[in-house]
């Protein structure tokens, strides 16, 4: 028998929450297929105008993307609390915050990199340019990890709590705005022309900033919901 | 050495006990006792750090578990009324994820062999959600066999065990209590451990 260490603590809880979202397959795509349904509908909504639909492509994607990461942020914690995986998980040898990250991790590999995966698909429905397009993924792929770890945050807070899924997302939703903001300015600055680093650092650096301290917030919270 | 000084839980404004003191040494067992709503899962839950109590202390090896935090969690194990299985893994991947858990990685064949001693042969490789209660809770006994915590604080752990498996746990306490470890624990069945005294520990 060997001891786990730190790094190998964290790849068995983001392991563990793959192989259980494998076996549940449904859960993550309803989150996709609400993602794909949200954006297919304004333009159904809207009408075939092009210049109005490229205008407001990507505010479209992201608010579909903030929306589909509350869906199942519900679910980040809940389980492991009810069946009490969350008690065991306190009572490791290791800091709670290191596991806290590994599920924030395994979150967005299973509800947030699915729907960066598809926003290429879903902007050509809006006819935007390659360019646009592929700001718009680096943007989604700094911007959705921080969904999720903000996300986390209040999924903690609520844990335990009746009607908690309306309450987490108008705690988290406001938080998430900033992001919000960053990545669609991107795409706006790269469709007028305009240089986007400034965008793409600020997001950056908001990724840097949640993945230093949502872990350890969230670790607090967990800790007073388990009380 | 595990000493409790001056502890008092409350749940709301109940208050659950005050006062309460007592030490526990290498190589002993104690039972807490008591009805219904008595405190004794509260209790147990103060011990793993779970509840803040409202006064005293919990010390562990002289310091404070507040201080210690994870190497007091290293050397404790908590089986509490959840089983902590997660239905859609097999009995063999609860193990082992339970196991890494606590700090211990555990390969196939040791996890496997904590099991079948467990009586789970062949159903190592099922998924929890088709075995029964009993089994279920065989799963996350089985942790007991893996893991070299020192203080075992069981809470109820003989739930939905049929004969046999009583009598395992029994062997496995005794086993445990000869390697100068120590258990604290609640029951409303009767258990049996040959070799020591019981201490009972009674909250009112």
């Amino acid at each position: 028998m060997k001891k786990t260490s730190m790094l190998g603590l964290l790849l068995l809880v983001i392991r563990r929450d793959l192989v259980l979202a494998m076996r549940r397959r449904a859960d993550v795509l309803t989150t996709l297929i609400f993602f794909v349904m949200v954006v297919s509908l304004f333009p159904l909504g809207v009408g075939p105008e092009m210049a109005m639909l490229r205008k407001m492509a990507a505010g479209v994607l992201w608010v579909a993307a903030l929306l589909s990461s509350m869906l199942s942020l519900g679910r980040l914690f809940s389980a492991d609390y009810l069946d009490g995986t969350l008690e065991q998980m306190m009572l490791a040898p290791q800091s709670l915050s290191m596991l806290v990250l590994g599920k924030m991790a395994a979150h967005w590999m299973v509800s947030g990199l699915p729907l960066v995966l598809m926003a290429p698909v879903l902007g050509l429905q809006f006819d935007m340019s390659v360019q646009a397009l592929g700001v718009l993924i680096i943007g989604l792929l700094l911007g959705t990890p921080i969904l999720s770890m903000i996300g986390a945050i209040g999924a903690a807070l609520t844990l335990g709590l009746r009607g908690g899924g309306v309450l987490l997302s108008l705690l988290v939703l406001p938080l998430c705005i900033p992001v919000l903001i960053f990545g669609t300015g991107a795409v706006e600055a790269i469709s007028s022309g305009l240089d986007i680093a400034s965008h793409m650092s600020l997001l950056g650096a908001l990724l840097v900033l949640a993945l230093v301290f949502t872990p350890w917030v969230t670790a607090q919270a967990l800790r007073i919901s388990m009380e | 050495m595990l000493e409790i000084s001056n502890l008092a839980c409350s749940r709301g404004d109940h208050r659950l006990f005050s006062e309460l003191s007592f030490s526990l040494d290498f190589g002993q067992i104690m039972q807490v006792q008591g009805a219904n709503g008595s405190g004794k899962t509260s209790l147990l839950r103060t011990l793993c750090g779970f509840i803040m109590p409202d006064e005293g202390d919990i010390i562990w090896r002289g310091e404070n578990i507040r201080d210690l935090d994870e190497e007091y969690y290293a050397e404790m194990m908590y089986l509490g009324h959840l089983n902590a299985i997660k239905d859609e893994l097999s009995a063999l991947e609860n193990l082992r994820v339970s196991a890494g858990l606590s700090g211990v990685e555990l390969d196939e064949k040791e996890a496997i062999v904590a099991l079948r001693r467990m009586g789970l042969r062949g159903r190592e490789q099922l998924p929890t959600k088709v075995l029964s209660q009993g089994q279920r809770r065989r799963v996350a006994l089985a942790r007991l066999l893996v893991s070299d915590a020192k203080l075992w604080v069981l809470d109820e752990p003989l739930t939905a065990l049929d004969v046999g498996a009583v009598a395992l746990i029994q062997e496995l306490i005794e086993e445990h209590l000869r390697q100068q470890g120590m258990v604290i624990f609640t029951t409303h069945q009767p258990l049996q451990v040959a070799g020591v005294e019981m201490r009972s520990l009674s909250l009112s």
